[in-house]
């Protein structure tokens, strides 16, 4: 949480010179402890003073950036334990394993699967953010061999081994690729810490499910100068992982302990026995702290559905994906076409967009401004109102575009209709279904007579 | 050096109410068990700091007709039984549901119009069929609901069977049956703290006691809506344990018909090949948006999938180990 207002007000110049845009000092502190300004608005504030504000103002979860250009991983940054108390800012990366004793062309195959995979979900691309690649028994030039063929296809790395001359050949061959070290531990940090900072390279640290040890362990490595750290609590099943991250997340968070304000990277295929069980622990990762989740099973029908879910508990709770409010056609609809409305919350339009083009009848498809919210939350806030609907009707082209009076209004939202005909003399409102899935039931029945 | 870390542990005042589903003979039912949920001092498996004296528990949904809209796996996977429902159930007790959660659907009008006798004769037949506790479901309208849903609380009067959904627009009938027939009701309300605590007070200002309260906050599934409900569960779950009394009541979740309605899980046709394979991907839909859910503070998960049950179970089982 960084330095309270008042510990902030003592280092100040204390002068109430109001450059900042503050009457005084100590309100500028006030508004410095909760973020809400810069410290360079001050500009009278000392060089000590501003060194001990940017300590204390430093995030509370250092971020951690893997790979470079337009395929970095950045990881961290987090302030909040609960999504609904701001947001979560840095999702999780996904990274595959791979082990240097596959052979290079099942390794090649395996990587361009990997590197090649999107998908598209509410208009936003995603796909794996890296591999994995770990040391098992292969030898330097095998290792190294691996990297250049991740690196080769635009993939972000993690390197993982115990022998610290086979890793350096890896990580020469991931130099300037900014990629992560995976691990040192309380044996062999110091050779690890030198290997990270001699490339340029993130480092993992592994500790065995103590917190006061790997908090100890941690601080050594950073004062030794690697401080781009990644933490490994070490532990791997479901309930002692969830207490652990819970407890570390608490402490980096609430309690601002530094030693411990590293992302946390997690192995649950490690903690599962099987790949569906996999899969559902990285569920629980992804909501609750962990900054790269490394899979041991590459398959699309486990791999969607862990995107979507990273991508619903990424969503900004203050900010619903949202589309274009504006008169849509779904197949090639004529004037005569049915005209249903709807709220510009993406789930919402997209819900009702692909049923309306499943029932194969070409449709007026009116996206009202209600905030991004689904309809019943629009409604209850009074975003999706009959006056709301009017405007839409009446600003955005339906009138020259729909050659009949009819719109079909959400059946959760039936208790417009008379308002509705009110705010729009002539029209006749139809109510719809409640749910998006019956639509094509009703559209079947629709005619604009 | 770093100082010693002690580990941080909130302090929370609150605790979720117990909630007792079924009723064995001694205690005015015909169940083989009950299932109690709730009590719970801490946020889900934080172990470390509270107690969680009752795991989650996994409910199934089976339908009193053949289910005509369902994407295909599902009848695929269980079998014929889904042409009788009290084969259905015994199935599910048989693959370890915990509760079954029986849907009226052939009460609706417009898929079959059955009668408040039907309805008797067919939780009749279910309480016969199987030993576990029972959530009993309406078609989803009001006035059928209502009629149903009355019938069945009178039928099974004494069984603690759960009857849902009690909404603001339509409790009050449902709430009395429950009264007077020594059942309990969920509340389900739409994805709101606030909506959610009125619904509550509502129900309780009828004199039904809070301990016979479930309440459902509204499920979106993975991809449609997720995030929403994972927020009210844990914004819910957190009101409870700071002490907010009326919103200590355990919270039921409809996992199964939610994530089954999605396009990901009804059809794989048209459907990009980067969502592989259809089976696969509907399973872990389910499961997923089920996971998310216990983990956000869900007590009851109402599945679908006849494998779904054992995969939830040993999620939990997991989650639970380290349990005081």
């Amino acid at each position: 949480m960084g330095l309270s207002g008042l510990a902030i007000y003592k280092l100040l110049p204390k002068t109430n010179c109001k450059e900042c845009g503050f009457p005084t000092c100590l309100a500028f502190a006030m508004k410095l402890a909760a973020r809400q300004v810069e410290l360079s608005a001050c500009p009278y504030v000392s060089e000590e003073a501003k060194a001990a504000l940017d300590a204390a103002s430093a995030p509370p979860i250092r971020l951690i950036t893997v790979g470079t250009d337009t395929r970095k991983v950045e990881v961290g940054n987090e302030t909040v334990l609960f999504r609904h108390e701001k947001t979560f800012y840095h999702q999780p990366g996904f990274f595959f394993r791979l082990g240097d004793d596959e052979p290079a062309e099942a390794a090649q195959k395996k990587l361009e699967e990997i590197a090649r995979y999107r998908v598209e979900r509410v208009g936003i691309s995603l796909g794996a953010d890296g591999v994995a690649i770990q040391n098992k028994g292969g030898d330097a030039a095998v290792l190294a061999e691996r990297v250049r063929q991740a690196i080769a296809l635009g993939l972000p790395v993690i390197l993982m081994g115990e022998n610290p001359a086979i890793l350096e050949a890896g990580l020469k061959a991931a130099q300037g690729k900014a990629p992560l070290l995976y691990a040192a531990t309380a044996q062999n940090w110091e050779t690890m810490a030198a290997l990270a900072q001699k490339y340029g390279a993130s480092l993992a640290v592994r500790g065995d499910g103590d917190i006061n040890a790997l908090a100890q362990l941690s601080e050594k490595i950073a004062g030794q100068g690697a401080q781009d750290l990644v933490l490994d609590p070490g532990v791997r099943g479901w309930a002692d992982s969830l207490a652990i991250l819970t407890q570390l997340r608490r402490l980096a968070i609430k309690k601002n302990v530094r030693a411990v304000g590293y992302p946390i990277i997690v192995f649950p295929g490690e903690g599962a026995q099987d790949a569906d069980e996999e899969a559902l622990l990285a569920a629980q990762f992804v909501a609750k702290y962990a900054g790269f989740i490394v899979l041991d099973h590459f398959d699309p029908a486990s791999f969607y559905p862990l995107l979507t879910l990273r991508q619903n508990i990424y969503t900004d709770p203050q900010k619903p994906i949202q589309v274009s409010p504006g008169l849509y056609e779904i197949g090639k609809p004529t004037p005569q076409s049915p005209l249903l409305v709807t709220t510009n919350f993406s789930l919402t339009y997209f819900s009702v967009a692909s049923e309306v083009e499943a029932s194969g009848i070409p449709s007026w498809l009116l996206i009202a401004d209600a905030e991004g919210m689904s309809v019943l939350t629009a409604w209850a806030a009074g975003k999706f109102d009959a006056e709301r609907i009017a405007k839409a009707v009446n600003t955005m082209g339906v009138l020259e575009k729909v050659g009949h009076k009819k719109i079909v209004i959400p059946g959760l939202v039936s208790g417009l209709s008379g308002e509705l005909e009110e705010a729009l003399p002539g029209w006749q409102v139809l109510v719809g279904p409640r749910e998006a899935m019956n639509i094509p039931a009703f559209l079947k029945q629709w005619s604009p007579n | 050096m770093v100082e010693t870390i002690a580990i941080p542990k909130e302090t929370w005042t609150g605790r979720v109410r117990e909630v007792t589903l079924g009723a064995t003979a001694a205690q005015g039912g015909t169940r083989g068990t009950t299932v109690t949920v709730g009590g719970e001092t801490t946020l889900p498996f934080l172990h470390f700091e509270g107690a969680i004296p009752h795991r989650p528990v996994v409910a199934v949904e089976i339908l009193d007709q053949e289910p005509k809209e369902w994407s295909p796996i599902l009848p695929q996977a269980w079998g014929p039984v889904v042409k009788d429902v009290a084969a259905w159930a015994k199935k599910a007790e048989e693959l370890g549901a915990d509760l079954i959660a029986l849907s009226l659907d052939s009460a609706h009008p417009e898929r079959g119009n059955t009668t408040a006798k039907d309805a008797r004769a067919t939780v009749r037949r279910v309480l016969q069929a199987t030993t576990l506790p029972l959530i009993v479901y309406g078609p989803g309208q009001a006035e059928k609901d209502n009629e149903v849903l009355v019938a069945v609380a009178e039928e099974a009067a004494g069984e603690r069977l759960a009857l849902g959904n009690c909404e603001d627009k339509n409790y009050r009938t449902i709430v009395a049956a429950a009264l007077a027939n020594n059942h309990l009701v969920i509340a389900r309300s739409p994805i709101d703290v606030n909506l959610a605590k009125q619904l509550n007070i509502l129900i309780s200002d009828m004199r039904l006691e809070l301990d016979r309260i479930l309440m459902d906050p509204t499920t979106g599934a993975l991809g449609y809506g997720l995030e929403y409900t994972y927020s009210v569960i844990e914004r819910l779950k957190l009101a409870a344990l700071t002490g907010d009394t009326t919103l200590q009541l355990p919270m039921i979740v409809t996992a199964g018909y939610e994530a089954w309605r999605a396009k990901e899980t009804r059809t794989n046709e048209g459907v990009p090949a980067e969502w592989g394979d259809w089976e696969r991907r509907s399973r872990l839909w389910e499961t997923m948006t089920a996971t998310a859910l216990l983990e956000a503070g869900a007590n009851i998960i109402v599945a679908r999938h006849p494998q779904a049950i054992g995969t939830i179970k040993r999620v939990i089982a997991k989650l639970m180990d380290g349990a005081r």
